[in-house]
Parts: C-alpha cells; structure tokens; sequence
C-alpha cells in the first residue's frame, strides 16, 4: 500500500497539493503514480509565469516505456519549477512528496482547493484499482 | 504412391512448386497440425475461424502460380522495356556507385535485410552500431549535436522539420512556414500537403527577402532554405536564418550530403535543424527510392525529433551497449501526442550510407566531392568559353543554363541517350555525380554546344589548376574536420571492410537464422527470387523525374501490381505513393477529408479509433488534424458496439472516419465488423482499415468486401518485402471509387489529378515492389489463399500446444484466433515476479527472437508465426516455451529465488560462462543450452540486457571510443 500522507489534498489523477502559508502551493505526483510509471528518465517541466487552468496539461513525467501527463490540479500562475528534475528526474522515484515536487503555483482561484480529494478519499480511489 | 511414369507433364512440371517453398509445413504436416488443432481440413478450420458473412465467395482472379524461372525471365523482359538514361537531373537523386562489397554483403545478404526493427537491442548490437555510424556521420557533415536514424526520404523530412519548428517555437502564436523558392519542387509540394493538413500556413518566397525589415516582422515559427539550392547555387544564408532566429522562429536546412564534404557545415551557418537525403551516399536512385533521409538537430530539441535514435547505454555487467533511446517521444507509447506518426524508417539504406562512408572514409569522401566539383568547374568552363554562363554564380555539381535553343539541345540529348533537368521555364539543369567520367564531360558539350566546339578536358583542368579559383564562395568552404572516428578510418582494405560487414552481421538474429515471430509485423519468408530484381540495374538506375517513356516497364509492373492489389483488397484504385504504412494512414486520411470537403462536409473531423489500436492510427489522425475519440474494447477485446453506437449517434454531425483494424490487434476476426462499418457509414462517416493484419485476409476476405473505403497494404509484412532491420517499408493504399479523385499526385509527374504529394517520389520507394510483384506472381490467387490458411493454421496450432501452460487472452468464434495469438504473461508475474520481459530475453537464450511485448495489451507477448515457418520451427519454438514454463515453475516452487534463475539474468553471453567463478544457483548448461536443439544452431547475444534507464537519463547518441566494443 502506497505512503498517501495526510496533510496533502489530492486529484484523481495521481497529483498532489501542498499549500503553503504564503498562499502558494507545490505541486508532484504521488507515490502510486511514480510507481505505475517506473523509473523516470525525464521531466517535462511548465514555463514560469505560465496561466494554467485546473485541468490543464502542465507537465510530462516520462519513464523508459511511459509517458503521462501531469494536470494541475488548480488554476493559477506557475511560480517556480523543480529544476533539479532535469539533471535527478529519479527524484520523483525517491521523494515523490518532497525533493519529487514538480511545479510550484499561486493559485487564481483559491476555493478550488476545497474541491480536491482528502487524503482519504484519494487512499480509497486506490483500493478500487 | 502413383508411379512415376504414370504422372501427367503438368504435374511434373511442377508449376506450383514455390508454394511448396514459401509455405513452411509440407502437407504430411498440414495434416498433423490440423489434426492437434481439431479441424479436419484447412476449409473446416477456416470455416470454424472466419465469419462466414466475410468469406469470399469467390476465388481470387490473381492468375496461376508460375515458376521462379518463369517470372523472372519475364519480369526480365518487363523491366528492359525501361531505359537506362544517362541522368543529369539533379534535384535530389544522383547516379552512385555502389561499393560491391556493400552490394552483395548488405544490400543482398538476408542477414542484413531479413533483420527487425532492433526492439530486442541485446541481439541488434550489429546493425545498432551501423545506425550510431549514420548518426555520427550525420552530425559530423551537418554540424549538428545530434542526428537520427532515419526519415523516409528528404521531403517528408522537411515536413517533420516544419512539424518540429512548430513544437519548439517560442513564437507560439504564429502560424506560418516559410519555404525558401529555392527548395526542390517535390519538397515544396510534400510541405504544402502537410502544411494544409495541419491546418499551417506555407508562403514561397526568395530567400533573400527574410533578411530584409519587412519580411523580419512576419509571423513565423520557421523557415526551411536548401544547400546548395535546387539550381545549384551555393548562398550564405547565415543573415536569413538569423533572421528567421529574430523573428522566434526555426531555421531549418536541406543539404545535399556529398557538397557537404566540401561546404562550411550549415550547423555553422547557425541552422537549428539540417536534413535531407543520404541517397548519393551508395543507394541506387531505384526511380525514388528507398533512401534514407538525415535529420540532425540542435541538443535543446532532442525531445521533440521525429523517428528512431540510436542511444549508447550499459548493459548489466556495465559493457557499452547500445538500443534505440528516447521511445516515449514516438507513436507508439504517445500515441496521438507523439512528435510524429513515422514506425518504419530506412535501416537497410542508412546502413548502406553509413558503411559507404565507412568504405571511402573523409578523404576518399572528399576526393569524391571534389572530383564531382572539379568536373563541374571543367564543363562550366567549357561552357563560358562558348558562351553560355551558368545563372548560378557558384556551384558543388549543378549548373543551370540558360539558353534559347532549349529544344535543339532536349533533342540533342534525348539522341546521345542523356536526361537533363527540363523543369525550369527558359533553363537547362546539369547536375554532375560521382559517376560521372572525361567522356561524359565531352558528350555533354557536345549536347549543349553542339560538335565541332574543340573544348580539350585537359587544357581547361590545367588552366583551373593554375588559377587556384574556386567555384564554392570561399567563405563557405569547409575548414572542420569530418569523420574522424576511428570507424571511418580503419576499414579501407576490401578484407578489412568485409570482416566488419561480418563482424556486425554476426552479432544480429535474422530471419535466416531462426523464426521472428513479431505479432503484427508479419516476419515471413522474403524469398531470394523476389530479392533479385532490386538490384538489376534497369529497376535501379532510373531517376524518379526521368521521361515517363523511359519507365514504360516501370509502368508495367507498377500497372500489373495494382490491378493484383485491387482484387486481394477488393478496392477500385491504389494509389503506390506512401512509402511506409503510417503514411499510407495519412495519405488515406487525407482522401477521406478531400472526400468530406468535396461533399461540402469538410467540418467532419472525428475519427474514432477504438483502444486497442496501432498508435500510428492516432498518431496520423492528429497529422490531419482530426479529433480522436476513443471507442472501448470489451472484455473479449472487441469493440465495444454499445459505446460505438453511441458515440457515432452523438459525433454524426462531425464524424469523419474510424480507423480499424482487422482481424484486430488482439488476432481476432471480429464478427462485428460489417456492423461497425453500417454504424460509421449510417452517420457519416468513412471507414479506414488498417492493413497491418492483411496477412490473414488475402484470398479469404477483403477489405473491400467487408465494406471499408480506404486501407492501406504493408508491403514489407503481407507481401514480403523484407523489413530491412528496421526499413524500408512501402505503405500503398487502397480505395473504392469514390475515394480515388483525391488520393496523392506530384509535381514532377502526372498522376491524373492535382493534389498534393504525400512523399518525396510519384511511386514511393518505387525499386522494391518487384518484391511484392514476383511474390504475387509466384504464388498465384491459389497459393495466396493457401499461405492465409496456413499462417491460420500455424498460430492455431501454437495455441492448441500452449494453452495448456499460458493463458491466451483473446479469442473469437470457435475459440479460435486468426493469424497471431496473445500470450497472457500477467498472471504468471503475480504469482512469481518473472515478467513478460523476463521470458522475452530468455528466448534469446533459446535461439529465438521475441514475440512482440506488451502490445496491444501490457504484459502479455503477441506471437504471429506465419505460414512460412514448417512444423519443425514451430514445435521447437513451442519446446522453448514449455521449458520457459518449467522454469518459471522452478522460481513459483522456491527452487530458484526470483533474485537468481535463469530468466532474470537472460540473455547469457559467451563470456557469462567461460567465467572461472560462477556463481549463479543453475547450472551453465541450464543458461546457455536449455535444451538439446539449441545446440544445433546456437546464436550467442553480444550483450547481457540493456539498461535503458541509464541510457535514457544519459542521453549519447554518437559514435563511442572503439576500446568500448572490446
């Protein structure tokens, strides 16, 4: 059974949200879903100040057989992207909730936040699998 | 037995005698087979397999089967009634000659083009290395950071160049290509079919006005310039491709690869993309094609190149090794969001290019490449003695003229039996080759001055040597080095360059080695008569815009294929552009919207695939910009007919096609598969059917009859042209008669109607249907039906043999499968951790090629044996999985840990076993001669497995230091 720590808010896409106190919020893929696609060997990472809409594709994560597209979870503007992914894209393998965080953004429409799953939530969504 | 005196001439004439040869069981065989399968004959096991509703009630009227001799003694005759002209045309397609010894040990030598695609890299280290050779050589002449290997040809890599510059622009809103009037015309025309489909823009234009002010404003991703230009002329267009750098776009350059050994590399001329063809470097013309085209980049766009790269990475035991790198940017795992729809590319001619540069090395390449120059400054010289001055200021090989007696001078040339470029309104093109001699420089004056002009050859080379001119401006000379690897520089004695042909051939497993049973590649025998006539010269030498009166035998046997293909599909025309089969998918596509525009519906833009699909199907969709809705499989793996249903009703007013195939890719003869073409037909819609699997409908069923529009063949699966390694592939499509106005034209050559060109050459890779023309001629419509049957027959009778130990996934009526079977390997992995992969490597250990892994379905291995493998293969295959079972059984049973049996460690290398301390917990034997038949015939991988992440996360795409292979 994956690690879905409590404290973040997820989508039923595999993201995770993590919100910090300056009203930003970082964003990665969770332990499930770095397991569903192995080994990544290369992230595609969004452009700083970008305008995203919840749903959008923002990102890639690439193993050696896969391909995924991350959506963010929520609108807003891209603040800063984990540059480290390009040189450790394993970093997504090794730490999916923490050095593994993908992209970090200020959110536009902050009460989207409220519509994302719980930790929970998102744990039961895996059970079905 | 009848005694021999008492057997009719006819039968000991034995007509159908290569029938026998192409289909692997004989009949006592058939017999046995049919009986462990559980039918009684071949017409009960195909009654019991195919929906009665589809079966063809009619034979096919493909005519009798004839004799190797017999064909080819005509097809001799057919072929002569082609001229062999001298070519100076130009544009693209040069005269070569081709080293014999490349000739005969790579061009026909079936442990060469036999080969696959290197999916299994651990047994293609031979011909990967070749491929990494390409790369080198095309970066080196480029100056590039990073090449491919390969395109198609140079002006369908034009358009991937247009496609790459509008992924990688940071000018994201412009919409427009600039295309530089000096690019060849075919080029253009490739570019303008692609660029309407996208939905771009295209504007022609000089190439001088993108440095002015007015044309820096536009709104462009990119721009494409050629060098030297289709004229001839050499131009430094360093300020236009800054220009087009300024206005955010990509500048993108189509060289010719021989003046580049002479030229300032358009890497440095600050380009970001280079391309074009590698056919002057030792590849027949083959009246156009197969070639293959060069495509080299700047390392930020790595991600976004088109086509197949070759990677080095490590294998296990940390040995270099090499395999294709970066899959995930291609069609098959990105489907619709892939950089490019292209599977098959050029392995077999990039090959050939590559050891020509092996060969020759710099400076014979450079002796080349100046002999042709040196031959042009003499004609040029001759020339401006008598008058007439080239337009073109300078030149590498081509010269344009313009003379006001063009008539006088065609004629003159048509006589003496030479082909000049006569495109050009008011002009003449010369383009000289490697082949060019003293006498043909003579003759040429001769033709364009007229005799009695008493120019002397070696009167004007001597006064061009004392004036140390140079027609390459000389701020475009080359000054850097070029190959100087070590691979380049060690083979120029024939025995050394024959050895290392061998030495690579060695590390490969061919079809001339051992059964390649690739589901859904149709891997069957490519027999040596069919080979034989792709190097006779009179298929060879011709130019692609050479008089269509001197292709008459061309025309021929391109006719006479064509009306065969119309009664196998079914279809009303065929249209033999395409030259792979995921261009065919686009070029059948883009019938279907003409079609839809023609009926004032040109809004429909759904194209439905259902899940299960080829990811080139999505992957073409989106190059016409169509939407690709997904129709689910249900959970025999068919369509879904409820969800297709409703989403037909739902997009009827958009719908424009679905893509399918059939049987489908899970090996089915889907019974739905009328119903499927009423539902798309009732709503509007066009049904495209991919041919991939057209190995298990000739002669028994048809495209046409089940009731698709359009389809396109894989004459390299289905009608044995050989894949190459990797290509070339020839992808014609088939189409019923609405659909034939708008099916592909060209530019330099009437094809009966206006449209655009889909490839480079009005016929493809025109030198290699004699493949599937003798094939068919061979065979016969009896011997057609008769191979459908048995590569039925072969992978039922796996499937009787091994559904006892492995799950097969999918089924259709009777519990039968069609042409090819899926093996189940997921329930095995969760019992015991050994993958789908495991099993795949350890068949190496076996003497066998992998079935194809995890398509369509993850985990499981597709296995498509063909009619062309006799019992005796199969059984020895079925030994190999039923040993592989066992020891699986061994790993589930705890006598070998998951850590350590002999299915983790495959593939063995010699060398794994001669090591003094083994440590493994089976025996040596167990790894390396499982069972008795390996023995026989055993193949030695080069390699332990590969690691691909490495090789992904430290991308090195160039040739490695030679210590490494040691």
């Amino acid at each position: 059974m994956s690690n879905v720590p409590s404290e973040l808010k997820y989508t039923a896409t595999h993201e995770w949200v993590r919100k910090e106190a300056d009203g930003t919020c970082f964003v990665g893929i969770t332990e499930h879903a770095q397991e569903l696609l192995g080994d990544m060997v290369f992230v595609e990472l969004p452009e700083v100040e970008d305008e995203v809409a919840a749903g959008d594709d923002v990102a890639v994560c690439e193993s050696v057989k896969a391909a995924s597209d991350i959506y963010s979870p929520i609108s807003g503007v891209i603040v800063a992207v984990n540059e480290d992914l390009e040189g450790t894209p394993e970093q997504v393998n090794n730490d999916p909730f923490g050095d593994g965080w993908i992209f970090q953004i200020k959110p536009s429409e902050p009460e989207e936040l409220d519509d994302l799953l719980s930790a929970e939530d998102y744990a039961n969504t895996l059970d079905e699998d | 037995m009848t005694a021999p005196s008492n057997r009719s001439l006819s039968s000991l004439e034995q007509k159908d005698v290569f029938v026998r040869r192409h289909i692997g069981p004989s009949e006592q065989e058939i017999a046995a087979m049919l009986t462990d399968t559980g039918a009684s004959s071949l017409d009960d096991l195909i009654e019991q397999t195919v929906p009665a509703a589809i079966r063809l009630p009619q034979p096919l009227a493909t005519g009798e089967s004839r004799t190797e001799q017999e064909v080819l003694a005509y097809l001799k005759s057919v072929a002569a009634k082609n001229t062999v002209a001298k070519s100076y045309i130009g544009m693209g397609y040069y005269p070569t000659l081709v080293p014999n010894v490349i000739l005969r040990n790579i061009l026909e030598n079936p442990g060469w083009y036999t080969a696959y695609t290197p999916y299994q890299p651990e047994i293609a280290q031979g011909r990967l290395e070749s491929l990494l050779n390409f790369q080198q050589l095309s970066m080196d002449l480029t100056g590039m950071d990073l090449a491919s290997a390969s395109l198609l040809d140079e002006a369908t890599a034009a358009a991937e160049a247009m496609a790459l510059a509008k992924r990688v622009s940071k000018n994201k809103k412009a919409n427009l290509f600039y295309v530089a009037d000096t690019v060849h015309p075919q080029t253009i025309d490739v570019l303008q079919t692609r660029a309407e489909a996208f939905g771009f823009e295209v504007e022609v234009g000089p190439a001088t006005v993108l440095s002015d002010e007015s044309i820096a404003g536009k709104d462009i991703f990119g721009a494409l310039f050629q060098y030297p230009t289709s004229e001839g002329d050499i131009v430094d267009i360093r300020d236009q491709i800054k220009a087009v750098q300024d206005a955010k776009g990509v500048a993108c350059v189509a060289a010719d690869i021989m003046a580049l050994m002479l030229l300032k590399s358009p890497g440095e001329l600050g380009a970001d993309v280079v391309l074009g063809s590698a056919q002057r470097f030792g590849v027949p013309m083959g009246y156009g094609g197969p070639h293959a085209a060069f495509f080299a980049t700047r390392d930020k766009y790595k991600r976004a190149l088109p086509g197949r790269i070759i990677g080095v990475s490590k294998d296990t035991n940390g040995k270099t090794a090499l395999r294709m790198a970066m899959q995930t940017r291609e069609q098959h795992i990105r489907r619709e969001k892939a950089n490019s729809n292209i599977c098959t590319a050029q392995v077999l001619l990039a090959n050939m290019a590559a050891f020509y540069a092996v060969y020759h090395g710099p400076e014979g390449l450079k002796t080349i490449a100046q002999r042709i120059n040196r031959y042009t400054d003499i004609l040029a010289a001759g020339l401006s003695k008598k008058g007439i001055t080239p337009v073109n200021g300078h030149w590498f090989d081509t010269l344009t003229l313009a003379v006001d007696n063009k008539d006088e001078i065609v004629s003159r040339a048509q006589a003496a039996g030479i082909n000049l470029r006569l495109d050009l309104d008011g002009k003449l093109g010369v383009s000289l080759h490697e082949v060019v001699t003293r006498s043909d420089i003579a003759q040429l004056w001769d033709v364009l001055l007229g005799e009695g002009h008493a120019l002397e050859i070696d009167n004007i080379d001597a006064e061009l040597t004392a004036a140390d001119a140079s027609s390459i401006p000389a701020e475009l000379q080359r000054e850097t080095a070029v190959l100087e690897h070590p691979v380049f520089n060690s083979y120029h004695s024939e025995t050394e360059m024959l050895r290392y042909i061998k030495r690579l051939e060695n590390k490969d497993l061919a079809l001339n080695h051992s059964m390649i049973s690739l589901g859904s590649c149709t891997m069957k025998l490519n027999a040596t008569a069919e080979m034989i006539p792709v190097t006779w010269p009179e298929f060879g030498e011709l130019h692609p815009f050479c008089p269509a009166e001197q292709a008459t035998g061309y025309k021929t046997m391109i006719d006479q294929l064509s009306d065969w293909l119309v009664d196998i599909t079914g279809y009303d025309a065929i249209c033999m552009q395409p030259n792979s089969g995921a261009q065919g998918e686009y070029a059948g596509l883009l019938a279907i919207q003409k079609y839809h525009e023609s009926r004032g519906e040109g809004h429909r833009n759904v194209c439905l695939i259902p899940a299960s699909a080829h990811g080139t199907n999505p992957a073409s969709a989106q190059m016409v910009s169509m939407k690709v809705v997904v129709v689910a499989c249900d959970k025999q793996g068919n369509v879904d007919m409820d969800d297709l249903r409703a989403k037909a009703e739902e997009l009827a007013d958009s719908l424009s096609c679905i893509m399918i195939t059939y049987p489908s890719t899970h090996g089915v003869y889907e019974d739905t598969i009328q119903e499927i073409c009423d539902v798309v037909h009732q709503h509007g819609g066009q049904v495209y059917l991919d041919g991939a699997n057209m190995n298990a409908q000739v002669g028994v069923t048809s495209p046409g009859f089940i009731g698709a529009d359009v389809s396109h063949l894989n004459l390299h699966k289905t009608f044995c042209i050989p894949h190459g390694g990797g290509g070339p592939g020839m992808g014609p499509i088939g189409v019923k008669k609405h659909l034939a106005p708008f099916v592909a034209g060209h530019t330099q050559f009437d094809l009966g109607n206006e449209n655009g060109a889909v490839s480079a050459a009005p016929f493809g890779s025109a030198s290699i249907l004699p493949i599937s023309w003798v094939y068919i001629a061979l065979m016969g419509g009896i011997g057609l039906k008769k191979a459908t049957e048995v590569a039925i027959l072969n992978a039922n009778y796996l499937v009787a043999k091994l559904k006892g130990h492995f799950p097969i996934l999918y089924t259709g009526q009777n519990d039968r499968v069609a042409h090819e079977c899926i093996i189940d390997m997921r329930p095995l992995k969760e019992a015991t951790g050994i993958t789908e992969m495991d099993v795949a490597k350890r068949l190496i250990d076996y003497g066998f090629h992998a079935p194809t892994m995890s398509f369509p379905v993850a985990g499981t291995l597709m296995v498509e044996p063909t009619e062309s493998e006799s019992k005796v293969e199969l059984d020895r295959f079925i030994e190999a999985m039923l040993s592989i079972r066992n020891e699986i059984s061994k790993v589930e049973q705890g006598d070998w840990t998951l850590e350590d049996n002999p299915l983790v460690h495959a593939p063995h290398t010699q060398y794994d076993v001669i090591e003094a301390d083994w440590q493994h917990s089976y025996d040596r034997k167990t790894a390396v001669y499982p069972v008795s038949a390996v023995a026989a015939n055993k193949f030695w991988p080069s390699v332990n497995r590969i690691d691909d992440v490495y090789g992904d996360r430290n991308l090195f795409c160039a040739c490695v230091p030679m210590s490494e292979y040691e």
